[in-house]
């Protein structure tokens, strides 16, 4: 037994010690995601990392204090075989020791408490800046739908929003709403996540500093493909943006004399169920069901983030949406193949 | 099974200082842990129906169709006042005193149900107000129908002793027993008293 | 076919007896209303389940232990994830838990059964038909191959997913259901013990008397009452919204999705502490006895555990601090989650506290007590890291939530389940388990817990969120979700081995005895396993450990109460 307690304590200190060494090693693994909580890029991020800092060193301090008295305690106090024969002098309690280790947590609760307080309100109860962009954001099973109304756009799945460089503040505000069932939206370098609820509008807001793409999915469960219904924030310069939205608020090419697959591929378009659903701006496409098509060329992925967009993914996607995302709501087309090549390469020249 | 010859054996005498060694009634215990349960449930059902006052999106509002239930709510609370008479006189043994006060309580209570029932015959087929119109149906019939459910359960309970005590199977040693059940009823008027002021007093 | 067997009567005399044939044993157990046969076969119930859901989590597992991965499909993961869930906490830890209770209760207090034996083998029956239900619902509908008409809502079964139009077919309904019903059996359980403790004691057993074990399950057993019947509530306004027509969270017709949330957390939170009590109670029994000395500080260990359960009643919300209930909800539910840390904390450092300066001997019970020490530091830790709201926005909803909750269910409550059965296994069999095997036990499940459990932590820091049945290879997930799958594989290894323990000692190990660890409550005091009517006579008490005083005359606790 004598043997055995001092292996197990040895053991102990070993396991204990690769635990505490586990951060070290994991954190070169870490940065390498374009999802890591700990890399913020905009000041909702930044704050929350800031606190989480904080919380994390306390959290850390307790566990390195107790779990350190705990081990002392089982091998200092560990029953010996020569001392078998009487028991150990019965404590039944201490006032004044139970009243230090009522008194010392109620302090750092209440330390804590304020110093989460202040995040809360420094993001939550902020006014909104009189010329921010609004973006309003519906969640769908299983797609993002963005509308920018004063600009006029609508577009789908891919977010793009001008950078905010402290010189030049320029944040970004969602008004987030759901069609069918709770959502939740969130890019963990840009923001905590703000859920996406029906009969309900949430705002938040982000000031993303670096131009480029952050990436994020729906944390809330919301049927058969929530793990697809990913999240694509374009970040870009003012320039780039401002070119995007002009692009963007274009009506969609609708002159195809010099490319008759496309021409051809336009009219099954619009004379089958496909605009029931979606919307072509221009065209007689007014559906609202589905994505915002005006523009889809010019987005990089289908099916909201789930595959790269090109032709042949298009064309599968169109033919059986089940192969790709089963459970989406698209129905089959159901189309010919020559139908289907038509529609597809009619498709491919919305940019 | 083996006799443990050196199991030890407790003292069993008690310290003569100490009182006697009295704890409460299971059948009380027992009961008001039920009635914590059920108040559970029916302060939900209160929540909602206030959560949900003024947000129906059409149909008639309670102020248009609703009255107040005076007659019902009268018999209910009277039915309160009989129980506890009847339990007073089983326990002095009384037992002819006892079988027409439950008589009366459960009187009392089906007349509670039937000023219910024709006030929803009335709401339904004149006022076109069903649980499915609007969130005041839905929180309505919801809230005013768990409660009759346990009136009810309350009058089955109350008949069978009724019953038992037409037969003269009831006896003054019973009386814990019935007092028991007249906590349950008691606690089902107490609900009305609230499903009134928050449905009829307040909400309209 | 008969045996002769001695039975003992109540007043010490010998007689013999006609043995039982097999079929007269089958229909003892079916109608029996003796509170320690009933504890059995809410234990053994609850060991099945946990085996099910074990496989279920494997399954998971495997599906998430690469990005990308094809081995079950996303209906059958959602159902998988959502059976898990709902199976663990209403078909394992309420009857493991009830079970316990059941059996330990009336003997600690000096009593001969429960309250209302009936009642008793009512709310087990239904609570056990309510788990065959829920499993049923694998087969209904198309059958085991399209994997029926299995819950896929999640097991909070979030509203309006769980409306008509987005979950046609009866998915929703066997939820419903069966959860409705095991929610019976537990509000029964339930009132059971209450009255029973209440009503029951032997003797000079004040409550000051009692022990914490039965302090612990008078505290949780009440918190049912109120905990359970919003959910039960909440579930008749569910069918109704899906049967009558009605607008409860019909978002459509201006009902709210938030209002479901609010009912259901505020079942859910304080179901957590309903699960996690029990746990501190078996620790509280056990940690005394292997460190030699009276557990520190009595008085305030009752007070925290009356607080913990008051408390919990207003903390909910924090499973909503993304929903936009606005700064002021937000900053008074971080208050309140973070005070809750002050009564927990209380109770580690008492059980510290008895450790030290005692002499500590490390049985198999006593292991698993000091890994749920450890491991329940850690979740709490973890816990107010979730409880600064703008932390749980990025947190919640994500892999460090699922980390952290595990780190509990299975940490500290599993770890302190499983002292339970090495500590009072004897008095219920009659055997020892094989101290052995325990520690191969204790170990291999070990490791497994902390390979799956640490390491679970970090997708959720990198953004990985819940309830997915499949990831981007570039999100930097699929190597800790890998570590994580290798963990499960071997914590089912451990599992497996204490199973074999339990089934092995049941015919080989040494006899126990009616007190083989020494110990200071009633228990202790009769036969191991006990016969059925408990106490030949029933015990007088004049301290908090009887048996400590009756074994130690010089030094008694009543000296010092």
């Amino acid at each position: 037994m004598k043997f055995f307690s001092k292996f197990r304590s040895g053991f102990v200190r070993l396991f204990l010690g690769a635990a505490y060494c586990m951060p070290l090693g994991s954190s070169i693994a870490i940065a390498q995601s374009p999802t890591n909580i700990f890399d913020p890029a905009a000041t909702p991020a930044r704050s929350i990392f800031d606190l989480s800092m904080l919380v994390l060193a306390v959290t850390l301090a307790i566990f390195l204090i107790v779990s350190g008295l705990l081990l002392y305690a089982l091998i200092r106090f560990r029953h010996r075989p020569e001392d078998a024969q009487h028991e150990p002098p019965q404590i039944y309690g201490s006032n004044q020791i139970e009243l230090s280790w009522t008194v010392i947590p109620v302090l750092i609760v209440v330390m804590l408490f304020l110093t989460t307080a202040r995040v809360i309100l420094g993001t939550q109860a902020i006014p909104k800046p009189k010329d921010a962009l609004n973006v309003t954001v519906i969640a769908h099973q299983f797609w993002w739908e963005y509308r920018y109304p004063k600009l006029g756009i609508v577009t789908a799945n891919e977010l793009h929003i001008p950078v905010s460089s402290s010189a030049d503040a320029n944040p970004t505000y969602l008004n987030m709403s759901s069609a069918d069932v709770d959502h939740s939206f969130w890019v963990p370098r840009l923001a905590g996540k703000t859920d996406v609820i029906p009969n309900r509008v949430n705002t938040m807001w982000i000031d993303p500093k670096v131009p480029g793409l952050y990436l994020g999915q729906c944390a809330q469960y919301c049927g058969m493909q929530h793990a697809k219904m990913l999240i694509r924030v374009y970040v870009q310069s003012p320039a780039d943006f401002a070119a995007w939205v002009n692009q963007q608020k274009q009506p969609a090419r609708q002159d195809f004399a010099a490319d008759p697959e496309a021409a051809e591929g336009q009219a099954v378009f619009m004379h089958s169920a496909c605009i029931n659903c979606h919307a072509i701006a221009g065209t007689a496409a007014t559906g609202r069901f589905g994505p915002d098509l005006t523009h889809m060329a010019s987005r990089d992925t289908l099916c909201s983030g789930a595959i790269e967009n090109t032709p042949q993914n298009l064309r599968q996607w169109i033919d059986d949406p089940n192969s790709l995302k089963p459970g989406s709501l698209m129905p089959a087309m159901h189309l010919n193949n020559h139908d289907l090549d038509a529609v597809t390469a009619y498709l491919t020249q919305l940019r | 099974m083996m006799r443990d010859a050196d199991a030890i054996a407790i003292d069993e005498t008690l310290d003569p200082s100490e009182t006697p060694w009295t704890l409460p009634y299971r059948g009380t215990v027992g009961m008001a842990c039920l009635i914590v349960a059920e108040s559970a449930i029916f302060i939900i059902f209160v929540v909602a129906y206030i959560f949900y006052i003024g947000k129906s999106l059409t149909g008639p509002t309670p102020a248009q169709v609703l009255e107040l239930p005076i007659f019902g709510t009268v018999c209910l609370l009277s039915s309160s006042i009989t129980v506890h008479y009847a339990v007073a006189a089983l326990r002095k043994g009384k037992l002819r005193a006892c079988t027409v006060w439950l008589a009366g309580t459960v009187l009392l209570g089906s007349l509670f149900l039937a000023s219910t029932a024709r006030e929803w015959y009335h709401l339904i087929h004149d006022e076109g107000l069903t649980i499915q119109t609007n969130l005041f149906g839905t929180t309505y019939y919801s809230l005013v129908g768990l409660h009759a459910t346990h009136v009810v359960v309350g009058l089955i309970m109350l008949a069978l002793v009724l019953g038992f005590s037409l037969f003269g199977l009831v006896r003054e040693e019973h009386a814990e027993k019935l007092e028991t059940l007249s906590l349950y009823w008691h606690f089902v008027d107490a609900v009305w008293v609230v499903v009134f002021t928050v449905v009829y007093v307040l909400g309209r | 076919m008969s045996t002769t067997q001695v039975v003992e009567g109540i007043d010490g005399t010998l007689t013999a007896q006609k043995g039982s044939p097999p079929r007269n044993v089958i229909y003892e157990w079916l109608t029996t209303v003796d509170h320690k046969k009933i504890g059995i076969m809410y234990i053994a119930y609850a060991l099945i389940f946990l085996l099910v859901a074990g496989v279920e989590a494997m399954v998971m597992r495997i599906q998430l232990a690469v990005p990308n991965n094809h081995f079950v499909s996303p209906q059958v993961f959602n159902q998988l994830f959502t059976m898990h869930g709902t199976t663990m906490v209403f078909f394992v830890g309420m009857p493991i838990l009830f079970g316990f209770g059941n059996y330990l209760v009336p003997l600690m207090i000096g009593a001969r059964d429960m309250a209302f034996p009936r009642l008793n083998a009512f709310s087990f029956w239904v609570s056990a038909f309510a788990g065959l239900m829920l499993y049923f619902s694998y087969v209904g509908a198309s059958g085991l191959y399209a994997a029926g008409s299995a819950p896929d809502v999640g097991w909070f079964a979030y509203a309006p997913l769980t409306a008509k139009v987005f979950s046609p077919g009866h998915s929703t309904d066997y939820w419903t259901l069966a959860v409705f019903l095991s929610g019976i059996g537990s509000i029964g359980t339930a009132l059971n013990i209450v009255t029973t403790i209440i009503c029951m004691r032997c003797k000079g057993m004040k409550m000051y008397r009692m022990p914490l074990l039965v302090w612990l399950y008078l505290v949780m057993a009440s918190l049912v009452f109120v905990t359970v019947s919003p959910l039960t509530a909440a579930q008749v306004m569910l069918t109704f919204d899906r049967y009558l027509g009605s607008h409860f969270f019909d978002t459509q017709a201006g009902g709210s999705a938030v209002l479901w949330m609010h009912f259901f957390w505020i079942f859910g939170h304080p179901e957590v502490y309903v699960l996690v009590l029990p746990a501190f109670a078996f620790v509280n029994e056990i940690i005394p006895v292997f460190s030699r000395k009276a557990i520190f500080g009595y008085p305030a260990m009752v007070a925290a555990s009356v607080g913990i359960g008051f408390i919990s009643l207003s903390v909910w919300a924090h499973h909503m601090f993304t929903v936009g209930l606005g700064a002021a909800a937000n900053t008074f539910f971080v208050f309140a989650t973070m005070v809750i840390s002050v009564p927990t904390g209380i109770k580690i450092f008492n059980w510290l506290a008895t450790i030290w300066g005692g002499k500590v001997i490390f049985a198999t019970p006593m292991i698993f007590c000091i890994g749920f020490l450890f491991q329940f530091l850690v979740a709490g830790l973890t816990g107010i890291m979730l409880a600064a709201a703008p932390f749980d926005w990025q947190l919640g909803n994500s892999y460090f939530v699922v980390a952290h909750f595990h780190y509990v269910l299975v940490g500290a409550i599993l770890f302190a389940l499983f002292a339970a059965f090495y500590y009072w296994y004897p008095k219920i069999t009659g055997r020892m388990m094989s101290e052995t095997l325990g520690k191969w036990h204790f170990w291999i499940f070990m490791i497994g817990f902390h390979l799956t459990f640490d390491f679970m932590h970090i997708p959720g820091l990198l953004g990985m969120p819940r309830r997915i049945y499949t990831y981007e290879a570039n999100r930097g997930w699929g190597e800790w979700n890998l570590i994580v799958s290798i963990g499960a594989v071997v914590q089912a290894i451990g599992l497996l081995i204490f199973v074999y323990n339990m089934v092995h000692s049941y015919f080989r190990g040494k006899v126990a005895g009616h007190d083989p660890w020494d110990a200071w409550t009633l228990e202790w005091a009769t036969s191991s396993p006990p016969p059925d009517y408990n106490f030949a006579i029933l015990p007088t008490v004049k301290s908090r450990r009887p048996l400590w005083d009756l074994k130690h005359p010089e030094d008694p606790d009543s000296d010092y109460e």
